[in-house]
């Protein structure tokens, strides 16, 4: 039960001249359950990767498989691998439509077939998942704000009750206070539920915290894929590309090399305060 | 799927149709379009296709590019091409069931499917070179006298640019909308007639709203810099004739003369 990815690449545009590599050779396998976030600068491919786990992008060449199927064999049913992979859109706030917000998170599970009586059900428990105010559910979409909206289009997705949520930068464009908030939700989702979801950002900071795992992307390649302690200890070359490793880090580093013995694999702010803690119990023990 | 059209799409490349005066280029397309309807033999179609390969082999745009344009225009000429084989009275050629094809028929068809597709690949010749600005920059400049009139060209010309502009990011837009829909399990391509156009609200609205609300920035943006109207406005890059531009001119000159002597024999 996993998404495998192999030897996917992708070219927008093909036999024009604006021919895009967008994925190069992508192998990846992602098995039920994880938690994984998705890095790499702007155009590093991160939103055309994502669109190829639940069929919208076909691979010009490789092969994906869910649950072990090849999903371009062509009695496979991408309706259904669609509503297994739930994948919200970056600025997903973009496409609601209805005339109120319960009327447009119903709309995922009534193209699954649920009548409306199921759908409500599914959006209400979604919207509270999410934590969107009762009071709001009955207004226009319209007139929420971009926070709002972007929950409301979390919820879309999630009321179809996927197994793997795909989340395309789920916190551009928030202030910090809406960014934790998502975040800390989905977690709790996660944990909650045992769904799989993939995280994408650009920021090293909104992921550290959450994530079991971290796929470094970088024009169309993967450059690293691993726990986010050791991903970060590449964090000079993560800085060559554009992208940088928590700020806990450069500051462990930094005592590192002030000759102090802290843990330089620290990504939490808490872990890094446990660890100094402990350097400076060790020095006063020992003067 | 919609970035298949290329009717209207821009070639990037460097080459001497693309560096020419827009104005030499639109002057030049309406001319040949023209000519095209002078001819009353074959040869002037042969002389036609032939000036009409010279240009293209001078804009450095691959010929199959252009012909992949063509495929979506392919269903409008065959109907031309039945309906004038059918429907011309004169000599019968062949008939069977209660079709009779004629001579004129068969004569009218061929040319009007040889016009049609000469027509169209001259004038997209022109949209792959210029760039949507250049070309309405130059409708500007040809249009300028028409203001005696009271023409109010400049809000044309700039009404007409941004549409233009707007046309990619709309179809990006559309793409990404019908992206996120599907995603949610929208089906855009099954069902009955009015299932479908049911189907198409949850992409219109969405495309409304982020039309509206890109011209409203649009508009805002522009009054932000000062924009008010074509008067006293100057161009950072004016139009001004160069030596090819003059060649240019004298070649399609050459071409209708000879096109229309050798056409009319
Ligand atoms: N519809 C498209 N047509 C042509 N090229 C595209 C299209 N979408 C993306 N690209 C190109 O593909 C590459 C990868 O784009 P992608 O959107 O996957 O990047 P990304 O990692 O999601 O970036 P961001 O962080 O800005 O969202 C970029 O170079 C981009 O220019
Ligand atoms: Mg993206």
């Amino acid at each position: 039960m996993s998404i495998i990815l192999d030897h996917i690449s992708y070219v927008y545009g093909g036999d024009t001249p604006l021919e895009v590599r967008a994925l190069d050779d992508i192998c990846l396998q992602i098995p039920d359950g994880q938690f994984v976030g998705i890095i790499g600068h702007t155009g590093s491919g991160k939103s055309t990767l994502v669109q190829h786990m639940n069929g919208l992008l076909r691979a010009t060449s490789g092969h994906i498989y869910f649950n072990g199927e090849d999903i371009y064999d062509k009695d496979f049913s991408m309706k259904k691998l669609r509503s297994k992979v739930g994948l919200v859109f970056q600025y997903p706030e973009y496409q609601l439509f209805e005339i109120d917000v319960l009327s447009d998170v119903c709309f995922g599970p009534k193209n699954l077939g649920f009548d409306r009586k199921e759908a409500e059900l599914k959006a209400f428990e979604a919207l509270r998942r999410v934590g969107l105010p009762m009071e709001l559910y009955y207004q226009s979409p319209f007139e929420l704000s971009g926070g709002q909206k972007r929950r409301v289009a979390i919820a879309g997705v999630l009321a179809m009750e996927p197994e793997v949520l795909i989340l395309d930068e789920p916190t551009a464009g928030l202030d910090p206070k809406g960014r934790d908030e998502i975040l800390h939700q989905i977690k709790q989702l996660q944990t909650e539920t045992g769904m799989t979801i993939l995280l994408v950002s650009h920021s090293m900071e909104d992921v550290a915290e959450y994530v079991d795992r971290i796929v470094v992307m970088n024009r169309g390649r993967i450059l690293y894929d691993d726990v986010p302690k050791k991903v970060f200890s590449h964090y000079k070359e993560l800085e060559a590309i554009g992208l940088a490793a928590p700020q806990v880090t450069y500051i462990m580093h930094e005592l590192k090399n002030r000759g102090f013995d802290v843990d330089t694999s620290a990504t939490t702010i808490e872990e890094a305060a446990e660890s100094v803690k402990k350097c400076l119990q060790i020095t006063a023990a020992s003067s | 799927m919609l970035r298949d059209i290329t009717i209207g799409q821009y070639y990037q490349t460097e080459s001497l149709i693309h560096k020419m005066d827009p104005r030499v280029k639109l002057g030049g397309t309406l001319l040949y379009i023209i000519s095209l309807f002078f001819f009353r033999n074959f040869w002037g179609y042969v002389a036609a296709a032939f000036f009409l390969g010279l240009v293209i082999r001078l804009s450095h745009v691959p010929f199959r590019f252009m012909v992949k344009g063509m495929k979506s225009i392919l269903f409008l000429l065959l109907i031309t091409v039945v309906f004038n084989l059918f429907l011309i009275p004169g000599t019968e050629l062949v008939s069977f069931w209660k079709l009779t094809i004629t001579v004129e028929g068969v004569r009218t068809a061929v040319t009007m499917a040889i016009r049609l597709t000469l027509l169209i690949i001259g004038s997209s010749v022109m949209t792959l070179t210029t760039t949507p600005n250049n070309l309405t920059d130059g409708m500007e400049k040809m249009m300028k006298p028409l203001k005696v009139f009271h023409v109010p060209v400049h809000e044309v010309a700039m009404i007409m640019s941004i549409a233009l502009r707007f046309i990619p990011i709309l179809m990006e837009e559309t793409d990404k909308i019908m992206k996120a829909q599907i995603a949610r399990g929208a089906d855009f391509e099954s069902g009955s007639l009015v299932k479908r156009a049911r189907a198409l609200v949850p992409l219109l609205v969405p495309l409304f709203i982020s039309a509206f609300r890109r011209a409203n920035d649009l508009a805002v943006a522009m009054e932000a810099r000062c924009y008010r109207g074509g008067d006293g406005r100057t161009k950072m890059k004016p139009l001004v004739y160069q030596r090819r531009d003059r060649v240019g001119y004298l070649c399609i000159l050459i071409y209708l003369v000879v096109s229309i002597t050798v056409g009319r024999l």
